[in-house]
């Protein structure tokens, strides 16, 4: 059975399956951007903590993903078998790019700029969100199109624990020698992620400030 | 009327390693004492790295000043918040430090926008603004700080700092980093749009030609130290050796 027959006969298992990956990673990613930045935020100013909490950050990383999903199984809350440890898991690998390039970003912005703000009678807020955000969203994007990428990637694998999305196809052709199989779920996965390599990194590129 | 700016007895010294210790003994800044009248230029001039930068920043608490007190129209500095102080005291940085993700007109409009301005006060504070430092508005007010020249960036940033009309005005090297003639010509400019305001300024230099022209009094740093504060015609005649060595270089 070609590629295509096999998408004609199970769209709509396909779609659903598609949707179920958008989701997780989508999910995951926003909960990383809303608990990252303002920890990227915090570092910038907390020099001290810069250190620990981007080690941390890395340590996590360098787990592999399936022992991951293995350890927050048992977990009560955030554990189990489902969406739920997915997401949890995406969130832990999304969080390093996002936190390392925003505190990048933010001390990226030249210090002349920020000088001439706080000597123009900008508060802290003010100079943070009409000047280091602004100025630094394209290196932040940065950080969200690489979490993203990963995350499509590493989201096959929260078919292993029943969360859905195109990993099951992965499985289940890995399970009985099906490349057909194998690749229904690959092929739409590796679109996905070019996808949002290719938007992700126009956002980004529309929000670089030329300096001066 | 009360003074614009009176410093007295002004000293920044870096703090010293780790928490709760004393100072490093290390003064950027010692012992400064001068008043700017309403319409008055002081001038401060000196080498590089002799902390004329320093001092400004002192003014506006960019830094907390170690020692002394700054006075703005009789007021403690330090009684004031920082953020109004400083929306009341113009200021032209030394790396001009435009927002590059304003444009002209915003970026000039930014301390009346801070200060709750109505936005069609502001469009015509900017194009007023912009006319004073010869820029036209039609053509520059909307551009962003990369499309422009560095003479007109310069510009922008003297126009910035005008823009709330402050009653002080701290300008550090506002025009340095130009080309001879369109350094003399801002000069000139300037010249013309000193009388017009009738601010109190603090200019900062290394070139004296420029501090002799515009100064109504100069003040000539060395080393943190206020070694000299007279009339250009006083500092012509001076006997300091850093004054004669800076008269020879003119
Ligand atoms: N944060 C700092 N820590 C230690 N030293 C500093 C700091 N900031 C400035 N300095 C030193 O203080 C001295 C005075 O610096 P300042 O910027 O006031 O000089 P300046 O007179 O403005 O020089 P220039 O004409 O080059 O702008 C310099 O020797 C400088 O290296
Ligand atoms: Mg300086």
């Amino acid at each position: 059975m070609s590629l295509w027959e096999f998408y004609a006969r199970n769209s709509g298992e396909v779609l659903g399956l598609v949707g179920q990956h958008v989701s997780l990673v989508a999910s995951s990613t926003a909960i990383a951007i809303v608990l990252g930045v303002p920890v990227g935020i915090a570092l910038t100013r907390r020099p001290a903590w810069r250190a620990p909490v981007l080690g941390l950050a890395n340590v996590f990383q360098t787990i592999p993903s399936l022992a991951l999903f293995g350890f927050l199984i048992p977990l009560p809350f955030i554990g189990g078998i489902g969406a739920t440890t997915a997401i949890v898991a995406l969130v832990v690998y999304a969080l390093l790019p996002i936190v390392r390039n925003t505190y990048t970003g933010l001390a990226g912005v030249d210090p002349a700029v920020r000088e001439a703000g706080r000597g123009m009678g900008m508060t802290d807020w003010q100079l943070l969100t009409q000047v280091e955000l602004p100025l630094g969203l394209s290196v932040i994007l940065a950080g969200v199109r690489v979490a993203t990428v990963v995350s499509v990637g590493t989201a096959t694998i929260a078919a292993a624990i029943g969360a859905g999305g195109l990993g099951v196809y992965i499985f289940r052709g890995v399970a009985v020698v099906d490349n057909t199989l194998i690749l229904a779920g690959a092929l739409p996965a590796a679109l996905m992620a070019l996808a949002a390599d290719g938007l992700l990194g126009l956002a980004e590129r529309r929000f670089a400030w030329r300096a001066t | 009327m009360t003074t614009p700016l009176e410093v007295q007895g002004l000293g920044y010294e870096l703090p010293g390693k780790g928490k709760g210790e004393a100072g490093s003994g290390r003064f950027l800044v010692h012992d400064v004492s001068f008043t700017v009248g309403a319409g008055e230029t002081l001038v401060l001039l000196g080498r590089s790295g002799s902390g004329k930068t320093t001092t400004l920043k002192l003014i506006n608490r960019l830094l907390e000043p170690t020692t002394g007190e700054v006075r703005i129209a009789g007021a403690r500095a330090r009684d004031l918040a920082a953020t109004r102080l400083r929306r009341r005291i113009g200021y032209v940085i030394q790396e001009v430090g435009l927002f590059p993700h304003f444009t002209v007109a915003r970026n000039v409009g930014l301390v009346p926008r801070l200060e709750g301005w109505e936005p069609p006060r502001i469009v015509e504070r900017v194009r007023e603004l912009l006319a004073v430092v010869g820029l036209d508005a039609d053509t520059f007010a909307l551009r962003y700080p990369h499309q422009l020249s560095g003479g007109q960036r310069q510009r922008v940033g003297v126009a910035r700092a005008l823009a709330a009309d402050p009653p002080l005005l701290l300008l550090d090297e506002p025009f340095g980093a130009l080309d001879p003639i369109t350094r003399v010509e801002l000069q000139r400019e300037f010249q013309t749009l000193k009388q017009r305001l009738g601010q109190a300024m603090v200019f900062v230099t290394h070139d004296v030609r420029e501090g002799l022209m515009l100064a109504t009094r100069i003040g000539l740093m060395q080393q943190g130290r206020l070694v000299f504060l007279g009339t250009p015609q006083e500092f012509r005649q001076s006997d300091h050796p850093e004054s004669k060595a800076f008269m020879a270089a003119a």
